[in-house]
């Protein structure tokens, strides 16, 4: 079985295999390493860095829904400066590829984060979040405004070679739209989707079961929502797709490369298995196998519709 | 560390909606520490989606236990298994409580089901300590039973007991706590956690506490956990920080 290739270029880079870990739910790498080598996943995408340490929003912060969790932290981060000093010198131990998540307030803030990471090898690419559902600023204020997505993907695009990844929101009318405008200002991948905005409520107290009153749903709840966002950029937009959805296992992903993606994110499956990401490799050779395929990326977009 | 099967030997009720749940688990019951907690999947699919957070009530030999009520749909599913089913754990986590230190006296608070936790603590003691329980339940009917020596029941309806919180009942007892060294060890509500820092700050004793909290990962990834912490600006996590912490160090 050695010899199916499971790599994947996008951008200016290759990846050994198209399984990434998602921002939020791999935090900066140190606690999941314990359970599961990094070294053998494609990257890992940081928990979002931002250019100041944010201490993120109020308890109750997560809650169990039907196939799925609520979600609202608010962005809890170290900050840039103690992010590069600190977090940075420990994914170079555990030999893990990196893509940094940057989220911020403003166009500058996006531009001043990653002139500060850009010159780190072991920082592959970049995944832009416009699209925090739990944030006033630099979440969906961003990812609801298509000119701003084009002005922030141009202005990152000027500074750096290495990979810019726009993670898009699912929680917008036409998704494809922004992908087209990402394309248009050099992205060189769009991460689809998010997590889509939901809220729980106790019946008893009336009360929202989260503070932020709304949070970001995530989980087997949202995959097919996702991959049709997949799905619909495939066929519109010329441009490589890292999907992202409830991916609970490697049949999950191979529908999703199916639908059109060139990698994609493990996000809340990290939660309930933290070597799902190792697991699911093995998955994806053995499916190579079975319908007698050599180079993986042969079966993105070969959806028959 | 990875996550690890074990297998349910028995569940035995022990209260009107509490149940304890054996497991053969050799590797945690090795290797955890009294207040630690394990993150349990209750099945094997979607439903329910994330593991459930359990601090570790007793180990006994290559066995765990844990001490359980049926709220929800997760405790529910725990409480029908049956002897010989899998479980899968992920364990030992977070920090416990810490025994070591001077004191004389350890005196546990335990509310309602916060009484998981110290069979195991009970018997971490050093011998030279000298251990007592204050047990405070809703009701007659809401107190379990798991054969303490020198307990003191406290019952919201004076049903059982004194009548009134375990707080109320620590002030009312503070001429015989006065003079001795003691340190608390407490877990149950929130509210009785706040009354009991300070009950502790205004009597000057040492004081850890057992919290909780929704989670999702259990091991630091998803941040779901917060607890305000008396230094400004940053939270801890319940599950990776704690779920045992100094009251010095978090607010209530």
């Amino acid at each position: 079985m050695s010899n199916i290739d499971l790599s994947v270029k996008i951008g200016k880079m290759t990846l050994k295999n198209p399984v990434l870990l998602a921002s939020g739910t791999v935090g900066y790498g140190n606690e999941i390493s314990e359970f599961t080598d990094l070294s053998k996943i494609g990257a890992i995408v940081t928990k979002s860095v931002s250019l100041n340490p944010r201490k993120g929003n109020p308890p109750q912060r997560v809650v169990e829904t039907a196939s799925g969790m609520l979600n609202a932290i608010g962005l809890a981060n170290v900050g840039v400066e103690t992010f590069a000093k600190e977090k940075i010198p420990f994914l170079e131990k555990v030999k893990s590829d990196v893509i940094c998540n940057i989220a911020a307030s403003s166009i500058e803030e996006y531009v001043e984060c990653v002139n500060i990471l850009k010159d780190f090898a072991i920082i592959k690419g970049f995944e832009i979040n416009v699209s925090c559902p739990n944030v006033k600023e630099g979440g969906l204020i961003f990812g609801n405004d298509i000119s701003a997505v084009g002005r922030i993907t141009e202005k990152v695009r000027a500074i750096t070679d290495k990979t810019v990844i726009l993670k898009l929101s699912p929680n917008n009318a036409n998704i494809t739209d922004f992908a087209e405008v990402a394309r248009k200002e050099g992205a060189d991948a769009v991460t689809a989707t998010n997590t889509l905005i939901g809220t729980a409520f106790n019946i008893w107290t009336r009360r929202p079961k989260i503070k932020n009153i709304t949070g970001g749903l995530s989980g087997p709840a949202i995959k097919p929502v996702a991959l049709a966002k997949v799905l619909e950029i495939s066929r519109k937009v010329d441009i490589p797709i890292i999907a992202s959805g409830g991916i609970m296992n490697w049949e999950d992903a191979i529908e999703f490369m199916i639908a059109g993606a060139s990698a994609f994110q493990l996000g809340t499956v990290n939660f309930i298995n933290p070597n799902a990401g190792v697991e699911i490799i093995d998955g994806l050779k053995q499916y190579c196998k079975k319908v007698g395929i050599t180079k993986l990326s042969d079966i993105t977009a070969t959806y028959r519709l | 560390m990875q996550t690890r099967k074990g297998t349910v030997e028995n569940v035995v009720q022990i209260g009107e909606v509490t149940f304890l749940i054996k497991v053969e688990i050799p590797e945690i019951a090795r290797e955890i520490a009294p207040g630690q907690f394990c993150n349990i999947k209750v099945s094997e699919t979607n439903f329910p989606l994330l593991r459930r957070p359990f601090s570790i009530s007793n180990v006994k030999g290559n066995s765990i236990e844990f001490m359980i009520d049926v709220i929800g749909e997760g405790t529910k599913i725990l409480a029908t298994k049956k002897p010989g089913d899998a479980l899968d754990i992920l364990g030992p986590l977070g920090r416990g409580f810490d025994t070591s230190g001077d004191y004389k006296t350890a005196i546990l608070v335990a509310g309602g089901i916060g009484l998981a936790p110290f069979p195991f603590l009970i018997n971490s003691f050093p011998e030279d300590k000298n251990v007592k329980l204050f047990y405070g339940a809703r009701s007659k009917k809401h107190i379990i039973d798991y054969n303490y020596k020198n307990k003191f029941i406290c019952t919201d309806d004076g049903s059982a007991g004194f009548h009134g919180n375990v707080v109320d009942y620590l002030n009312s007892s503070m001429d015989e706590l006065k003079g001795d060294s003691i340190k608390f060890f407490a877990c149950g509500p929130t509210p009785m956690l706040a009354a009991l820092k300070r009950f502790c700050q205004a009597n000057s004793f040492d004081c850890e506490v057992s919290t909780e909290s929704a989670m999702a990962c259990g091991f630091g990834i998803c941040q779901g956990c917060p607890i305000e912490t008396t230094e400004q600006g940053y939270y801890k996590l319940i599950c990776k920080d704690g779920p045992v912490f100094n009251i010095s160090e978090i607010e209530l």
